[in-house]
This record gives C-alpha cells, structure tokens and sequence, in this order.
C-alpha cells in the first residue's frame, strides 16, 4: 500500500534533484536543499518518499540530527512513491544501497533478509529496551522475519478507512451503509442521482485490492488471508475466498465505480479529488489521504463534509468488524553492507530522531498517529475540531481491531504480489471469473 | 613533407586501428550485456541475493505461460497498426514537405515539433488530456471525446497506437522529405510533358524511386516499436488488464516487479530474436540488388 502523493512540489523538487546531479555535485547522494559542508568522512545515507506533509517531517528529521551531530552527518535523497520501490531494489541488489532503507516491511523486508541486506535489529532493541516499549507492539509483526527484528517502525500507523462526502448522502437522502447490502442498495440511488458511488484510482492496483482485503476478512474472517499468508495449498479457492471475489464483480457490474476508473491512478490523487469535488460519493483510501485532502479540497475537509469509518461487515460473514487492514508502520532497516561507522550513525538516528518527542508532534499535527504509544496523549493538544476528531477515529481504529492485518501487496512477497496485483486488475476489468483468479494465485501461493 | 599520398600508403594500417574504439564500445555495451542475458536467462535470480542455476526451467515455464503469446500478439498489433497508419501519412507529408516553398518551411517547423518532447512527457500530458473526468472533454463539454478512452481495451490500444504515431510522424515524414528531394526534376519534367498528373507521378516516380527510403523507414518503426516501453508504461501501465501489455513491459514486470529476473531474461532474448529476424527480412523484401533505385542519376 502506498502513501502516496504527486504534487507539483514533488515534481520541483525532483526537478531539483536531477538538476543537482546534473551539475555533477555528488551523484545519487545528493541532500537536496542542504547547506553544504557535510562533514568528511562521513557516508551514513538515507533515501525517503516524497510527497506532503510526510516528507517535510522526515527532512525535519534529518535537518535535527544533522544539527545535534555536526561531525556525523545524515545524507538523504527522496524519491517518489514508485520510482522509489524501483530504484532501492536495483541498487540494493547491486550493492549500492543507502545506510538506512526505508519501506513498508513484510514480503518485500522478508527478500532482503534472505538475500543478507539488513542488519539485524535484534540486539539494538535489546540495548533499547525503552525505545522498543515505547512503539505500538502491532507494528512489529511486519518487521520480524523468524523472530528476529529487522526493522524499526516508525512514522505513522495508517489504516484503510471508507470515506465519504457528507454533501452526497444529504442529496439523496441516505445514511452511510451499516452493511455490505446497504453498500448494493446505495449504489443505484447514487448512480440515478448522477454521483458516482465509489471513486477509485484502478490503474495504480492496489488501490483495488483494498477493497478484497475488506472483503476477505468481512466474508471469511482474518485467518482466510493468514491461510494464504502462512502458504496453505489452495488458499485462494476457500469458498469464503470465491464468495468475496463474487461480490466484488457484483459490484463493479453494478456500476459501483465511478466510470473509467481503470485509467485513473492513484499518484496523481485523482481519486481524491473525485471525491472532494463532489462526483463521486464514497472512497475505500488509505488514512495518509487525509492531509492531502484537506489542502487540495478548499472546504471539504475544514467545512466538515468528510465523513469517515470503518469498512462495514458482510451478512452472515465470519470476519470481525473492527478488524482492519492498512500499514501497521513505515520501517527502517540498516544495511549489512554498510561500514560499521555508518551502521552507528543510523543506529544513532532510529534512537534519538526517528520517534522522539518533536517527531511525534509533527505527526500529530499533520493528522496522523505516530507508531509511539504516546501519540495518544498528543490528541489533547490538537485544537483544530476537525483534525480532532479525525485523530481520534484513527487512533480508536487502530488501537481497537482485533487483527490490524498488513497490506497484502506488501505482506507477500514480490514474485506473489506481482502475480496478484495483475489478476486483481484483470478481475475488476471483469476479463477473468473468480474461479479463474483462485486458479491463477494458487499457482504462486508460497513462491 | 606529408603529401596526400605517403598518407594513403600508410592508410590501411591505421584504418585497422580506428576501428578499436567502436569495437570496444560495441562489445562492452552491446556483446557482453547480451551473453549476460542470455546466461541470466539459464538461472534464478530475485536481483537481491545470490544467482542459482536453474538450467532450462524459466524457459519451459515461460514459453508454457499464456501471457507470453498474449504480449507477442499486442507487440505485433501495435506494430502493423502503427507501421500501417504511419507510414503513409509520413509519406504523403513528407512529399508535400519536400517541396520548396516558403510556407511548407514554416510548417515543417511545426510538424517538427512533437519529436522534441520526451516518450513521457508526452504520455502524461495525453493521460490528462484523456481523463474521463477531468479531461479534455469533460471540461469542454464534448460528449465524443468524453470515452474511457485508457480504461477499455480496445480503445486504449488504439490510443497507445495514435500516440505513438502522432510522436514519430515527424521523424519519418523527415526521412522521406529527404528521399523526395533526392528524386532528380528531370524524371518529374519527363513526366509531365508525357502527359501524367500528380496523382500518377506521384504512384509512378515517387513511390518507387522512395523503396529503399520506405524500408529504411519501415526498418525503424518495426524494429523500434519492439522496445516501445516508456509511452505504454506512462500511459496504461499495460492496463487495462494486460491489454497494452507488450513485450517490453512484459519483461519489466517480471524483473523488476515481482523479482525474477531469470525469465525476464528470457523474454529479453527472444526480444533480441524477434528484433534481428524482422530486421533480416525486411533487408530480404528490399532485394539483395545493390543497384542504385535512381537510374542515370
């Protein structure tokens, strides 16, 4: 699952950093924006997303330990959502990696484990002890390959929820759906009223895998995906598996999508902003969408006609309906392949900058929940109402689901998520039956 | 000292030598990447870990694969119905742009103008252009141009198709504008005082003296279209589905998506197959003759 957002500032700012490398300065190690003089002998490096207000937090971040450690300094380079799975694969595959690899932890964590990239985090967070009791203890499941920690979570924990515009239930005269059959029952009301039921950014993929996460667990429970997670043959083809693939076609047949939203991505937030200019009704997105949303919708979101929740249950489904499905954390690794010197200023900076005080607040305030249990004393001191409440939505979210499952592109691993993302794609075109997508995933299940 | 002469006898020599750095550049970035494919191909390889040998098992699993003969069918669509739409538009403007009046300068000037933009430049600006909802014909009201021109199959092939033409109509009608200029006055003259109008010279002088220029140009775009990568990735993605999915991309999602680049190193190889055989026998239909197509010229 992607945080992902393409502003024009992104683009300047990419444009920013090739023009840098142009004048030949220093290659991929680029700081954009840096004041110069970064110390010799120093080569710790960090390569992040792009994208607001995540990346203002994470350069702040840097700019801080830079400041407290003037002869260890932190080099970064950002890099845009999926220019960036690309690019930290190929140079970590040829060894020319940062020291501190950011990524979503899971399948793709998992490869570089077994590959021998990452360090192990085992003993730093036994030194830590107080660090490590400080971060949601659901964020570690994603960072632990065989009961070693290869990652530390940080940054926010961001659920999938279902939003809505207000505006377009007060204009048919409806109240948000309670179940999947008021979702079937919306769909024409909405249709005849010419708003589109549900926006969706279909080409970028996994935008409509979210909504099978959903339904996987509403229909089967959270031990339907852990049977696929966990390799179980013919996982895929469960019956609960083909009765959620079912009603997804049934939906999609029934126009529940807004029309052409097969060529639609989700890096250009398109899909948002067809929710926030009122063409379409509702929209199953990351929490992360929530900032871009309120500085690109004018009123939307400040004149209170964001509504949100938590995907509803399915009649007769075994799933709980708290559960919930997103990104536990974002995470940091180290790489092996770093020098000792460098491992010990990244060490130096998962400890003392990545989740303190400062780093929290900033979270906060940007409408997110910091992966520290102490992000909930923050919520107090947040005054805007909205924001308030927002927060607080999160936070009960994520704190009260039973099972707060990974994102499943990023929880297997690359070979299954690519097969995946590429049937799910073919089933929402409608080109291929349920049936024929349990085929075609079993053949991959445990690769 | 040094006349023209005792240069020549030493020529052949030196002329050897010459050769050494294009060589060298040829086998470092042409020869050795390619025995490199060809070995990945043979083995297991996530591009993170350790490479394992896997001896023929990528390409029994890609040749059995129903997707490999689906990309092949899209590339090749893509490439006759490109060649077919672009070549006689590049034809026909590069006969008009070969005359010389003033007004066909200023409009070469124009038609020139989508050759200087990048393969993803261009694919963004028509991506928005084609938005069903905040496109071009959302906002002018235009109901024709209002289609889900990326998100249906055939539609977003034959938008791939277009694009591609509209980008490099340019470069061929240029190489033809060459060709036109090329064809002596004298046999246009001849023709005229025999009595032929433009439509027949046009079918009896131009296009036969344009043969070896129609398959230079031809070359290019088939051989080219093999490695259309950037426009269709910006574009669709593949999508929808896999109904853009060409060779290229094909490869790609293998390697660099889901980690395997064993058979991605397959399809990278018969990419080079398919790419030399085409170029051979386009050489093939041009005939072996070597004779000069302008007679007397």
């Amino acid at each position: 699952m992607d945080p992902l957002k393409t502003s024009r500032r992104t683009f300047l700012s990419l444009a920013a950093v090739s023009a840098l490398a142009a004048c030949g300065t220093s290659g991929p190690k680029t700081t954009p924006g840096s004041t110069g003089g970064a110390a010799a002998g120093s080569g710790a490096t960090y390569w992040f997303l792009t994208g607001q207000p995540q990346q203002t937090i994470r350069e702040a971040q840097v700019k801080r330990f830079n400041e407290a450690n003037p002869s260890t300094q932190l080099k970064t380079n950002s890099f845009q959502n999926d220019a960036f799975k690309q690019k930290i694969k190929t140079a970590i595959g040829a060894g020319q990696g940062p020291t501190l690899i950011w990524g979503w932890g899971g399948g793709g964590l998992k490869s570089y484990v077994q590959a021998g990239q990452v360090e192990d985090l085992t003993p730093f967070f036994a030194q830590n002890a107080a660090l490590k009791e400080s971060i949601f203890p659901s964020a570690f499941g994603a960072a632990t390959v065989d009961g070693k920690i290869y990652a530390m979570p940080v940054e926010t924990t961001t659920p999938i929820v279902l939003f809505y515009d207000k505006r377009a239930f007060d204009k048919i005269g409806a109240q948000p759906p309670q179940s999947w059959g008021d979702i079937m029952d919306l769909v024409p009301k909405f249709n005849g009223a010419g708003i589109a039921p549900f926006s969706l950014g279909g080409q970028s993929r996994w935008t409509n895998m979210m909504w099978l996460e959903f339904l996987f667990d509403r229909i089967g429970g959270a031990e339907l995906f852990q049977g696929i997670f966990d390799g179980k043959a013919n996982a895929w083809s469960d019956p609960s598996a083909l009765k959620a693939l079912d009603e997804m076609q049934k939906l999609i047949k029934a126009n529940g999508f807004i029309k052409g939203f097969s060529s639609i991505t989700a890096d250009s937030n398109a899909d948002q902003a067809l929710l926030f200019t009122g063409k379409a009704a509702m929209m199953l997105h990351g929490a992360w969408t929530y900032g871009n949303m309120k500085s690109s919708g004018k009123d939307f979101v400040t004149g209170g006609h964001l509504g949100y929740m938590n995907f509803p249950g399915v009649d007769g489904g075994k799933g709980d309906p708290s559960d919930t499905v997103g990104n536990p954390g974002a995470y940091l690794s180290i790489s092996s392949k770093a020098s000792d010197a460098d491992k010990e200023i990244a060490k130096k900076f998962l400890a003392n900058n990545t989740l303190d005080d400062a780093s929290v607040d900033e979270w906060v305030k940007s409408g997110n929940i910091a992966v520290a249990k102490r992000a909930e004393d923050r919520l107090s001191s947040i005054t805007d109402k909205n924001d308030a409440d927002w927060l607080k939505f999160v936070y009960e979210t994520s704190a009260n689901a039973k099972v707060f499952a990974q994102s499943w592109d990023q929880a297997l691993s690359p070979t299954q998520a690519e097969t995946l993302l590429d049937n799910i794609a073919k089933l929402f075109q409608l080109s291929i039956s349920p049936q024929q997508f349990a085929d075609n995933m079993n053949a991959v299940i445990g690769k | 000292m040094t006349s023209p002469r005792t240069g020549a006898s030493h020529g052949t020599g030196a002329v050897k030598w010459m050769v050494v750095p294009a060589l060298l550049m040829f086998v470092m970035f042409g020869v050795v990447p390619l025995v490199g494919v060809l070995v990945l191909s043979f083995t297991q390889w996530d591009g993170l870990g350790a490479i394992h040998p896997a001896g023929t098992a990528n390409w029994r699993s890609v040749l059995a694969d129903p997707g490999l003969p689906h990309a092949i069918w899209v590339t090749f669509e893509i490439m006759i119905l490109s060649w077919a739409v672009q070549t006689p538009l590049s034809l026909l403007i590069g006969t008009f742009l070969a005359g010389r009046q003033r007004y066909r300068g200023w409009l070469a000037v124009l038609f020139f103008v989508p050759l200087l933009l990048s393969s993803a430049a261009i694919a963004i600006t028509y991506k928005a252009l084609l938005d069903p909802n905040f496109g071009l014909g959302p906002g002018l009201k235009l109901g024709f141009l209002t289609q889900d021109w990326l998100g249906r199959s055939g539609l977003a092939l034959g938008v791939v198709i277009f694009v591609v033409s509209w980008q490099f109509i340019p470069f061929h009608s240029l190489i033809y504008q060459g060709g036109v200029r090329q064809i002596p006055t004298s046999m246009y003259e001849a023709a005229e005082i025999d009595g032929a109008g433009r439509v027949r010279q046009f079918f009896s002088i131009t296009v036969p003296q344009l043969k070896y220029t129609i398959i230079t140009s031809s070359t290019l775009m088939v051989v080219g279209s093999l490695t259309f990568f950037d426009l269709i990735f910006v574009l669709t993605a593949g999508g929808p589905g896999d109904a853009t999915r060409v060779l290229a991309l094909d490869m790609y999602k293998r390697g660099f998506q889901a980690n395997l680049m064993g058979p991605a190193s397959v399809i990278a190889v018969l990419l080079v197959l398919i790419g030399l055989a085409l170029a051979l026998l386009l050489r093939r239909l041009g005939g072996s003759t070597t004779a000069s197509q302008q007679d007397g010229a």
